[in-house]
């Protein structure tokens, strides 16, 4: 019932600063573009509140004053050539003075001059990759948030379905330029604080750029239908100093240099089994369902597949290159060697899955090496 | 005709092969009305369901694939099956009255492109009953989700588009070919009924967009079955070809969902204003005027999909000038009851209310046609307000205004004023409470189209599942004052208002079946 009344109360009262703030309005952002836009936007806003105030004022008064139970008697003119004219052109220069401040802040957001840092951003079913151009550093950005806070399980956290694994981190006062482009379908990368919003299509590049004034955490989403997790791929953007952003770009550098080490490493199969749920969880459970039962007649069960229960180079070969014309990525591209062995050992032994045997990633190298 | 005299005095055919054979105008309206009265519960029930997951955050009542199913199928119901027949019912009961011909002009056709629709429309739904559920992929199905990553329903559902499509071209024809052949001897183009003009210039869009329309799913069609590669880049195709495609139909589209309802107001608002329209004129002008611009629009629901500047620019200029002919009618509206002698019957009250609120929609409307403002709004609930507040207290209660006016002449009973006005101020505060706070979410940072949410949303979003479920529940009530009108309305007089004008209420109530089977003679004003 509070929570009920909470929004009325709000609503009413307009009181700031109560439990859980209402936003009533776009965030002015933390870019000279966000703060231009969000300055637009006010605006129209007004323009368009005076123009309704007149045009409803008018017909209210009318309302009250022109009605039969008090008497009126209807007059009968039916035009005036001279104020139809003065009607449809006062809206015109109206419409001119919006069109140019919107011309301007629209010139600036085309502006391609040299950036400093360059991002490729790819949209996948349901996950963002980010790839840093000519830092040879690229890495998945997946949704952090728990099952168990979706399915109301547990309580959810302020980010709740706005946090991800590994953030994008980007230095402050420097240009960046973000380069767009999809694996699969159309998504479209949204950070309302920098006020980007740009879609992602595949085959197609487009281009974007910011410039973050204030050091922070900014949270988005995808805002084009993408499926059926459309609403699980969020975005977290880290705006850091310029040195933390050098050290952060050493200690991920060194990640993958131990990452790469670990492929030659031995791993016994506890080991990939307890690696391999998570990377299940994280990439495959989304379709195939974390008890691998899928869904009939989009997204074939693992639980009791001949394909999981058959020779392992059939079962590497779909993990590793997909099957695109049925909408299963190629994991090649996105994964290590260490975690598809680990997936596929882990579905090799889940569930009714029992087949006792492992795959290492020296094994998953050499049949990627081999193609 | 001689020798066939009597027939014109008989009556409906006896029992249900009247309803499957029928060829009158008046039987075919009430057919299309009632089917898209039952179309507006089904797709209504889907926003049921939509509003009562999003009522709280997380996930509680249905999976996101069922969800994603649900929006999908309520854009493509509401929009095919709920406002699109309703105004062809409208104009097959209304064009032949207004203009004082004795039925339309293509009378079997006018049987066929009803007919069509229930069999689409249970092709459509029937996809929610197959493997791999019903399509998923938004009303506006989006490739390359609705061509490689389809469910295999989509096949059935390019299939009832074509059907849908088909009807709308047959009775566009039919509309347009009656309008200009059939109209009473002595009445001129300018002396057309607002309504039928507005319907007029809404049946040639429809005939040059429907095409397109099916163009584009046949295009999906070929990509999903035949190997070819229109909307997919690796085959040397683009995806954004879709978009461009899709909004050339869709945007006219959103005008033939309006035009018509325009039209429906402007016979009203004159009526209850006691006063002839003001600037006849310059409304007949201004609805060719934006009928025109329809076509130059298109890409304004695009900005985001990386266009060059000069497009933005061409996309914002042409949008933001439909503002003006659209303004003009809102003036002209408010210029009609300016100095009128005003009284407020249910019929009346919708359409102030529509003119209040598809103003509100239009504003906003002009808020996302400035394109940098856009990248912030796009795909956000704010545009979900935006089309909303356009469609339901716009169409919609245009609609349900044009029934209460007329419904005294279809079945000759007057409908429960009380009950009118209570349905009327139900549905007025249950579409706001639904509607409004979805500004809010959608500029605070909600996209649409997701089945949860994150915590900020959740107080605006309960508020919009409450007056969602207000809303709904009220239809019922629209739905028993129909029924109660029919079996135990009082008589109603030829003219039950004082203030209307036209042909129609120059025949008794009810309508005789068969009417103006003599021409009435129109004067020179």
């Amino acid at each position: 019932m509070r929570q009920l009344l909470h929004p009325i109360c709000t609503a009413l009262v307009l009181t700031p600063g109560t439990s859980v703030a209402l936003e009533f309005n776009m965030p002015v952002g933390v870019t000279e573009t966000s703060q231009s836009i969000y300055g637009l936007h006010m605006t129209i806003f007004y323009i368009c509140l005076v123009i309704a105030i007149v045009v409803f004022g008018v017909m209210f008064w009318s309302i009250f004053h022109h009605r039969k139970s008090k008497g009126a008697k209807a007059s009968q003119f039916h035009g005036n050539v001279l104020i139809e004219i003065v009607w449809t052109i006062i809206p015109f220069f109206i419409l001119v003075g919006m069109a140019i401040p919107a011309t301007t802040t629209l010139v600036d957001m085309y502006d391609t001059s040299e950036s400093d840092i360059d991002i490729q951003v790819t949209g996948h079913q349901w996950k963002w990759h980010y790839k840093y151009i000519g830092e040879d550093l690229g890495f998945f950005s997946i949704l952090a948030t728990s099952k168990e806070e979706i399915e109301n399980r547990k309580k959810k956290n302020p980010n709740y379905l706005l946090e991800v694994d590994n953030p994008l981190v980007v230095p402050i006062n420097k240009k960046i330029r973000f380069l767009f482009t999809s694996n699969d379908v159309i998504h479209a990368w949204w950070v309302p604080d920098l006020a980007i919003k740009k879609d992602a299509v595949p085959g197609f590049i487009n281009e974007s750029w910011t410039r973050i004034d204030k050091p922070g955490t900014y949270r988005g989403q995808c805002a084009e239908l993408c499926g059926m997790h459309h609403a699980f791929m969020p975005i977290e953007v880290k705006a850091v100093s310029e040195t933390d952003y050098t050290a952060w770009l050493a200690e991920q550098k060194a990640v993958k240099q131990a990452e790469a080490a670990s492929t030659e490493l031995v791993w016994s199969q506890e080991q990939l089994m307890t690696a391999g749920a998570v990377v299940y969880e994280k990439n495959c459970a989304a379709c195939h369902q974390a008890d691998g039962s899928g869904i009939p007649q989009a997204f074939p069960a693992l639980n009791g597949s001949p394909i999981v229960q058959g020779p392992t180079t059939e079962h590497m070969a779909i993990v590793i290159n997909g099957r695109l014309e049925k909408g299963m990525p190629a994991f090649g591209e996105q994964l290590s060697a260490v975690d598809i062995a680990a997936v596929i050992t882990y579905e090799r032994n889940s569930w009714d899955n029992k087949t006792g045997d492992m795959v290492t990633p020296a094994e998953v190298q050499a049949f990627i090496d081999k193609q | 005709m001689s020798g066939h005299t009597e027939t014109a005095h008989h009556g409906p055919a006896k029992g249900w092969t009247r309803w499957i054979l029928t060829t009158n105008h008046k039987d075919i309206g009430t057919l299309y009305l009632v089917f898209s009265l039952i179309m507006l519960f089904v797709g209504g029930s889907m926003a049921f369901v939509i509003r009562a997951e999003l009522f709280q955050p997380g996930l509680q009542l249905v999976v996101p694939e069922f969800f994603n199913q649900m929006t999908t199928m309520h854009g493509l119901i509401m929009v095919f099956g709920a406002v699109m027949p309703a105004f062809v019912g409208l104009a097959n009961w209304q064009v032949p009255l207004m203009i004082g011909a004795p039925d339309m002009a293509l009378p079997r056709l006018n049987n066929w492109s009803f007919w069509i629709l229930p069999f689409a429309f249970a092709m459509l739904l029937s996809t929610l009953l197959m493997a791999g559920g019903a399509p998923d992929f938004g009303w506006t199905f989006y490739a390359p989700l609705s061509t490689t990553y389809a469910p295999p329903s989509v096949t059935f559902f390019i299939f009832a588009i074509h059907m849908m499509g088909i009807s709308s071209i047959m009775g566009a024809i039919n509309i347009i070919v009656t309008i200009f052949n059939m109209r009473a001897p002595g009445m001129k183009m300018m002396d057309l009924p607002l309504f039928v003009w507005t319907w007029l210039i809404t049946a040639f869009l429809l005939i040059a967009v429907m095409p397109v329309l099916a163009a584009v799913v046949t295009m999906m069609l070929m990509d999903v079955h035949f190997g070819t590669s229109f909307f997919n880049a690796a085959g040397g195709g683009d995806p954004v070809l879709f978009q461009h495609v899709f909004w050339f139909f869709a945007h006219p589209e959103v005008y033939i969902m309006v035009l018509p309802a325009f039209g429906v107001i402007s016979q009203i608002v004159p009526a209850f204003s006691r006063k002839p329209l003001f600037g006849y004129h310059s409304m007949v002008y201004a609805t060719m005027a934006i009928a025109v611009m329809s076509f130059i629009v298109w890409a304004h629901h695009m900005f985001t999909v990386g266009m060059p500047l000069t497009g933005e620019l061409f996309f914002m200029y042409t949008t933001m000038l439909i503002a003006v002919p659209t303004g003009v009618k809102v003036f002209n509206w408010v210029s009609t009851m300016f100095r009128g002698s005003m009284s407020f019957e249910t019929p009346m009250l919708f359409s102030i209310a529509f003119i209040v609120l598809f103003t509100i929609g239009g504003l906003s409307g002009l808020m996302l046609a400035i394109a940098p403002a856009d990248f912030q709004y796009h795909d956000t609930y704010f545009v979900v307000a935006h089309f909303h507040y356009v469609l339901v207290p716009g169409s919609v209660f245009g609609i349900i205004a044009g029934v209460y006016y007329w419904l005294p002449k279809w079945c000759g009973k007057m409908y429960d004023e009380k009950l009118g006005q209570i349905h009327f101020w139900l549905s007025f505060i249950g579409v706001n409470l639904t509607f409004f706070p979805m500004h809010f979410v959608g500029l605070a940072g909600m996209p649409r189209r997701i089945p949860d949410y994150a915590l900020q949303f959740a107080d605006f979003n309960m508020l919009t599942s409450l007056g969602a479920f207000l809303f709904g529940t009220t239809q019922l009530l629209f739905v028993y004052i129909l029924i109660k009108t029919i079996r135990s309305g009082k008589p109603a007089a030829q003219l039950p208002w004082d203030g209307a004008k036209g042909l129609e209420w120059s025949v008794p109530s009810p309508a005789p079946y068969h009417t103006f089977s003599t021409p009435p003679v129109v004067s020179d004003k």
